[in-house]
């Protein structure tokens, strides 16, 4: 694909990412949404199930385990976009010394 | 009013349709899984931990720059881990980003990948836990990629374009996922009076309907960033999923042999 093309493409497909959420959002009702695995383990809690090990270590609230999510992405995003940016400087470099 | 709520119900209706063969949450929770079956799915995912680190290591020793790709597969997963997407049940679920790993550096360094991803995860987040870490590595960096990678190989057996094809490898290989998650807590979790399948098919619908849309924007997210770096002659399209690396690893314990 040229390279025009598969920018439009890509553009196109962004639409859908944003559409996608966006439209469970509307049809799920509101953004309380807990987390599925919460809802696994509701489920398992009421047939008497007693988890036998508690997680080592835990957030100490909601803020911070969103400061912690946000961590998580925000390093992978700047690992991905550094890269992106090099192998984009790359190409550059390539095609103005040839 | 009236009329809006009934277009959602007709549209979660066809949503449902959809969802027949469907998936789960994202990890096991700890302590969620009896010893047994903890010790069970370990025993299970590391054979392919060790083939996986192997692998990694024949990767970097060949090519240097693979580190960089590893680095980068890496951190696709985190954005992708942290993207919690909402969805019809009113619940959650996020993306694994396997898919995408499994295209560069091939189903078998990703038990490595995911294994690093979920640790990242248990000890900052409290998300999946080290009893259920087998459990969790074993439907994520090993069940997951394993799909993705026979998906595509089938999908351009069939004469798919390589985005179409790495498009479903990448969602089916998400619900692959889940699907394994759910069978490993029905079986540690068997329903009173339906046993085991009643339990799957309770889990199932529990995370199901989360997840297919979860594996949807994973699907386009990775065909997105695999466009920008073709774009940017960094892949060609025939190395994706490609096989080279299998016989060059074939050749060179020959060579050792010879030695």
């Amino acid at each position: 694909m040229k390279s025009n093309k598969l920018k439009a493409y890509n553009y196109m497909l962004l639409a859908f990412v944003v559409i996608i959420p966006i439209v469970a959002l509307w049809l799920g009702g509101d953004s309380e949404f807990g987390g599925a695995d919460g809802m696994a383990a509701e489920m398992i809690d009421n047939s008497d199930y007693i988890p036998w090990i508690e997680n080592v270590w835990a957030p100490p609230g909601g803020e911070t385990e969103s400061l912690l999510f946000s961590l998580q992405s925000a390093i992978g995003a700047g690992v991905l976009f550094y890269f992106i940016g090099f192998i984009k400087g790359k190409k550059a470099a390539t095609n103005a010394s040839q | 009013m009236k009329q809006t709520n009934n277009i959602k119900k007709s549209i979660n209706l066809v949503l449902l349709l959809f969802v027949c063969i469907p998936a789960f949450s994202m990890h096991i929770m700890e302590g969620y899984l009896p010893v047994n079956w903890a010790v069970t799915w370990s025993l299970a995912f590391l054979p392919v931990l060790l083939v996986g680190i192997n692998r990694v290591k024949v990767l970097i020793a060949e090519t240097p720059e693979k580190r960089m790709i590893l680095a980068m597969v890496v951190a696709f997963a985190f954005v992708l881990s942290s993207l919690k997407l909402p969805s019809v049940t009113g619940s959650s679920s996020h993306a694994t980003g396997m898919g995408f790993g499994t295209a560069l550096v091939g189903p078998a360094s990703m038990a490595v990948v995911g294994t690093v991803v979920l640790l990242f995860q248990m000890f900052l987040l409290a998300h999946g836990g080290i009893t259920t870490l087998g459990a969790n590595a074993f439907a994520m960096a090993f069940a997951g990629p394993i799909v993705t990678f026979l998906v595509y190989r089938l999908f351009k057996k069939l004469g798919a374009s390589m985005r179409v094809a790495f498009f479903f490898a990448a969602v089916l290989g998400n619900l692959f996922t889940y699907l394994v998650t759910s069978t490993q807590l029905a079986l540690a979790h068997p329903d009173g009076s339906s046993g085991v399948m009643g339990a799957f098919a309770k889990f199932v619908g529990i995370f199901g309907i989360t997840q297919v849309p979860v594996a949807i924007v994973e699907g386009l997210l990775s065909v997105m960033v695999i466009n920008v770096l073709i774009n940017n002659d960094f892949v060609k399209e025939s190395d994706l999923f490609s096989f080279n690396t299998f016989n060059r690893l074939r050749k060179r314990k020959i060579a050792h042999e010879i030695k």
